[in-house]
């Protein structure tokens, strides 16, 4: 299980990074979000990835035992998910915007020159 | 413990931004709630920095949960001290917006997303745990995105594209580090994990970790070779956002730095290096960038990224002395880089741009606003009195008890390029006849007292603040004194946190 989650990270941030060299708009956007993903499995794996064991401690006993799946990094995947969904969306809006505005897709295009200033 | 004081500058401008959303068609009322819950959130601050400076550290279990298991919120000097800077900055911005942001932006939400960003700011400088610093500095960009975005000009949209990448970006690299540093320590909580981090015998996994952290933080503190989306995203804004950008974003990326390099992670020889590295390279192409630029906000993004250059270096030298200079070096840089787009902002409205070769003759018109300004750019240059001089003498010092030549060599080419460029401007624009009486749009002059006073008040606040910071040197160089201190030495901000 660890080791195709770690193929699948592999994979994400691979992935992500290619996007994001790509000039266009929405490669960067889906790299972004790819590379967003891929550290959310990281996190996940962190956590212990155990079968059976969840972090409840059985009557009868102080402590939890020796192996069990640690409920943090989930927590944290939640609130990191949460977030990347908020910066997402607001992405998709801006880059609709700027295609709206300069009608092209290229990110090389994207730059008014000094003169133009105020 | 439980110090409600502790969490209070994020609450009152999270209730202040619910209570502007209620008046969201009212932009009077809007602007006048928005510099009242800037008052109180200033009175708030010096209270809190008042009782850190004469008490112990201050420290607030979330819903009681014992530290290092809940989320802990920690004040001490260094904390409260860049809140209170961050109360006076924005209690000044939003005096500034009042007239110097449009009716359409504020129609569209500019001041409750303007208090939810300082709420982010001070909740960054306040927690104790670095997954809730995660998620302080996602409000912030968050809140900085829909400010920079505010108004849809051609220019804001390019740079907010760069700006976003690249802070999301940031974040994904930090967020990294911080899993990782979960998966070898098993805390989150920044007191624990100083403890804990000390004990693991790998230490070069311990170093990759804190690359992470260089790479999240240097590209949100804009530092070589990370800084380019600043200097192309940081002109384009409103003034007013411009200011609380320019004086306060970068220095919370600063922040994570001077946090995680003092309590986590002790940096070794080879992370010195690099931190020095980036810090001289820093300062050389951020003031040779700011030498070839025309246009005032342009000239001061550039600057912004050299001056950071002076504190990281600092950080990288890891000696007391090099610690109480940088930190007086950013009290003095958080007030005074705000005051400078601020200054471009009504530079804007005396002459209607803001290119220095279309600017010249404001002395003549204007002498007492010129006299004003002149103090705040010879300030940053570091005339004495003034207050650039005192903190650079501590670097100085610094790195010749270290006996680094390079970083002293940065300082002195990169204080003498702004020496340079705070002449050129004073030249350009305030001395030199303007090219023709028909280009100037002075719309300044025709306004009412009140707009004028209202443009000018916060200006003269944050120079006030400046003047305070170089004629009472002495009282400066204490606190950050015992912020160094605090630096040097983490065992009682960890005690302070798990109570032993």
């Amino acid at each position: 299980m660890e080791i195709l989650l770690v193929i699948t990270m592999g994979c994400l941030y691979a992935a992500g990074v290619y996007l994001i060299l790509k000039r266009s708009m929405v490669r960067l956007l889906l790299g972004i979000v790819l590379l967003g993903n891929g550290t959310n499995i990281l996190i996940f794996l962190l956590g212990n990835i155990t079968k059976g064991e969840p972090p409840v401690i059985s009557s009868g006993l102080d402590t939890l035992g020796e192996v069990y799946a640690d409920p943090i990094p989930q927590a944290l995947i939640l609130t990191a998910i949460v977030i990347s969904f908020g910066l997402t969306s607001f992405a998709i809006v801006l880059l609709k915007r700027v295609y709206a505005m300069i009608n092209t897709d290229d990110l090389d295009n994207l730059n008014t020159p000094e003169e133009e200033d105020i | 413990m439980i110090n409600h004081i502790v969490i209070m500058p994020v609450i009152v401008h999270l209730f202040t931004a619910l209570v502007l959303l209620a008046f969201w068609q009212k932009t009077d009322v809007q602007r006048t709630l928005s510099v009242a819950g800037n008052f109180i959130g200033l009175g708030l601050s010096l209270k809190l920095f008042w009782g850190v400076l004469d008490g112990p550290i201050l420290t607030l279990n979330a819903a009681n949960w014992e530290s290092p298991f809940g989320i802990v919120f920690v004040a001490d000097q260094m904390s409260t001290t860049f809140v209170l800077l961050t109360a006076i900055v924005s209690l000044a911005v939003s005096i500034f917006s009042a007239t110097g942001v449009s009716r359409a932006r504020i129609l569209y939400g500019y001041f409750p997303i303007f208090h939810f960003l300082i709420m982010g700011l001070n909740g960054a400088f306040l927690t104790g745990d670095i997954f809730n610093l995660y998620v302080w500095f996602e409000v912030i960009i968050i809140a900085s995105f829909v400010l920079l975005t505010i108004g849809g000009r051609k220019s804001q949209l390019e740079g907010a594209v760069k700006y976003m990448t690249l802070n999301i970006l940031a974040s994904t690299f930090f967020l990294t580090g911080i899993a990782i540093l979960y998966g070898i320590a098993g805390s989150l909580n920044m007191a624990d994990l100083s403890q804990k981090i000390g004990l693991v015998e790998n230490r070069s996994i311990v170093n990759m970790t804190a690359m992470f952290f260089v790479i999240g933080f240097g590209i949100k503190s804009a530092l070589f070779p990370l800084y380019f989306w600043l200097p192309s995203s940081y002109h384009t804004p409103p003034s007013a956002v411009a200011a609380i950008f320019g004086g306060l974003l970068t220095k919370v990326g600063i922040y994570g730095f001077l946090r995680v390099f003092t309590l986590i992670f002790i940096p070794d020889e080879s992370i010195r290096f690099l931190l020095m590295g980036m810090g001289i390279f820093t300062i050389l192409t951020g003031s040779f960038g700011a030498v070839i630029k025309n246009n005032l906000r342009r000239i001061f993004s550039y600057l912004i990224v050299c001056h950071l250059g002076f504190v990281i270096g600092g950080l990288a030298l890891f000696t007391q002395l090099a610690f109480t200079g940088l930190v007086f070096y950013l009290i003095h840089d958080i007030i005074i880089k705000s005051n400078l787009f601020l200054i471009a902002g009504l530079i804007r409205s005396l002459r209607g741009t803001m290119s220095l070769e279309k600017l010249g003759g404001i002395y003549d018109q204007y002498p007492k606003i010129s006299i004003m300004i002149g103090v705040v750019l010879f300030s940053l240059a570091g005339i004495p009195p003034l207050s650039g001089f005192w903190p650079k003498i501590y670097l100085f010092d610094a790195g010749f008890q270290n006996s680094n030549y390079l970083y002293i060599g940065g300082l002195i080419i990169g204080s003498f390029i702004t020496l340079f460029l705070m002449s050129k401007i004073w030249s350009e624009a305030f001395w030199k006849k303007p090219i023709s009486e028909d280009l100037i749009v002075d719309r300044f002059g025709v306004s009412s007292w009140q707009k004028q006073t209202l443009l000018v008040l916060p200006i003269g606040l944050l120079t006030l603040t400046t003047l305070f910071i170089g004629f009472n040197a002495e009282f400066i160089i204490q606190i950050a004194d015992k912020i160094a201190g605090e630096m040097a030495d983490t065992t009682p901000y960890v005690e302070a946190v798990l109570g032993n």
